[in-house]
């Protein structure tokens, strides 16, 4: 398990090879659309816009895949990592008018996981923190624990939506239902029937779920079955960015008026898809975790058409 | 507005490090040009109370709006892929690589199936219908369920959905 050749570990080529589709992913600028996306560093026109933009801007951080409760060789600590992502986000030099947590808050569904996360999440500095619940927040409870912690002013299995600076804000539950694949079902659905339909085609509309509502990689369950009918809602819209966790790694895709990314999270990266027998947690070689892990932070400029994303390691 | 802040440390962490890493970055570096943004006013969606709850700069005004709708959540489709293996003669299942295996098991009626989980991920063992349901398996950990009645048995892992078999009671 602990050699570089390990069916779970990454060598150190492969980690070049992860962090350079880490990279490439987040690198990606979708020109003559609405969303640009730099990896942030010096120079990243992403994270100078967030920093730059003034007070009317709406700026707000999306955070991953804590999974409180995993133990083993790929994260010997994960309170201490998603700590250092609170921290990291409280150091951003300015404060994000929200944070989401985008799933897997927890490893096992546990009373003292959800608890310590609350605690912790607590301490950034924001005015509101939203959560999304994964698989791991739901297991053999349909997400009534979840809700317990997290479900206050949620409906149904624990989606809810509010508007902020011009941006209409979504967070739907796909987590809980028996498939393959992430559901959304048809009484979340029609939540989001009702709930954009006042709603201008050009209110920029940002969705949150834990699995990807694209087909990332369904074989290892990395899609949503029923998503097809939400992006058919979503269509009039001009701006749609859908934001997710569960695959433990950057990624960006553009269907048409949708851009799909997903973020990095603050445990352990999974392998890319295909890469691996199964979606196993993945052993960097030590002190290069944090390369894998990050945050995200997103910037929307009221009368601009541009939605900025900068993913950002862990440091 | 940033001062009462609390920095989450770890053994051999120091609390120092985040701040002093990312002081590196574009993003601290400019600060000066960023500062604390105002809280903004977040509104409901249509029908629903404010989700969430507060970070560390949270003001006790939040605008709830009606009462919520009362949506209730029932009747997901449930449509696990089926497995295509061919039925094993087998009562012991081994959860491994995030696969059941074998992943189509034949019994008789009364037959006791036992699962061992010898993943070093937890996993859980639950019907597609309800008629059985394990506890979160952890690593090593086993289960066992006796079938007193024919019939095709589709489950799952509620961790891992997409790790989907069968047990075949004739």
């Amino acid at each position: 398990m602990t050699g570089e050749d390990s069916e779970h570990g990454m060598t150190r080529r492969q980690l070049m090879r992860h962090t350079a589709w880490f990279g490439a992913a987040v690198a990606l600028t979708v020109t003559g659309s609405e969303v640009i996306s730099h990896v942030a560093g010096d120079g990243s026109p992403a994270a100078a816009a967030a920093v730059a933009a003034g007070p009317g801007a709406l700026r707000f951080v999306q955070i991953s895949d804590s999974h409180l409760g995993f133990t083993g060789p790929a994260n010997l600590d994960v309170t201490a990592t998603f700590g250092a992502a609170i921290n990291q986000v409280n150091a951003l030099g300015y404060e994000p008018d929200f944070v989401m947590h985008s799933g897997d808050i927890t490893h096992l569904t546990l009373a003292s996981e959800f608890g310590q996360a609350k605690e912790m999440m607590a301490d950034i500095a924001t005015p509101r923190v939203f959560t999304v619940p994964g698989e791991h927040d739901t297991i053999n409870d349909g997400g009534k624990l979840y809700r317990k912690f997290f479900g206050a002013g949620t409906l149904g299995n624990g989606w809810f939506s509010f508007d902020i600076k011009g941006v209409h804000i979504i967070s739907l539950v796909n987590t809980t239902s028996v498939d393959a694949l992430g559901v959304l079902g048809a009484d979340q659905l029609d939540f989001v029937r009702r709930d954009v339909a006042g709603l201008s085609a050009e209110t920029p509309i940002v969705v949150f779920s834990h699995i990807p509502l694209y087909a990332m990689y369904p074989k290892w369950g990395w899609g949503t079955s029923d998503a097809v009918t939400l992006l058919g809602i979503l269509r009039r819209f001009g701006s749609v960015t859908a934001l997710n966790g569960h695959v433990h790694q950057v990624f960006a895709k553009t269907e048409g008026n949708v851009t799909f990314y997903s973020a990095a999270p603050t445990c352990y990266p999974l392998p890319q898809p295909g890469q691996a027998p199964a979606p196993l947690p993945v052993t960097v070689p030590a002190g290069e975790l944090s390369s894998a892990l990050g945050i995200r932070t997103v910037s929307f400029q009221a009368g601009s058409t541009n939605l900025a994303l900068t993913d950002e390691r862990l440091t | 507005m940033m001062s009462n802040k609390r920095r989450w440390t770890r053994r051999g962490w120091p609390a120092a490090l985040g701040a002093a890493a990312v002081g590196g970055t574009l993003l601290l570096a400019a600060c000066s040009s960023g500062g604390a943004s105002a809280s903004a006013s977040i509104t409901p969606g249509g029908g629903q109370h404010l989700a969430g709850f507060g970070g560390t700069s949270a003001t006790p005004t939040v605008l709830p709006t009606a009462m919520p709708s009362g949506t209730s959540m029932s009747g997901m489709p449930s449509s696990a892929a089926a497995p295509t293996a061919a039925p094993v003669a087998a009562d012991a299942v081994a959860i491994h690589n995030f696969a059941f295996g074998p992943q189509v098991v034949s019994v008789k009626v009364g037959t006791t199936v036992h699962w061992t989980n010898q993943d070093s991920e937890a996993h859980t063992v639950t019907s597609d219908t309800g008629a059985f349901n394990s506890p979160t398996l952890q690593p090593g950990a086993g289960y066992s369920f006796t079938f007193t009645k024919p019939g095709t048995y589709s489950y799952h892992c509620t961790i891992h959905p997409f790790m989907t078999a069968k047990v075949v009671v004739s």
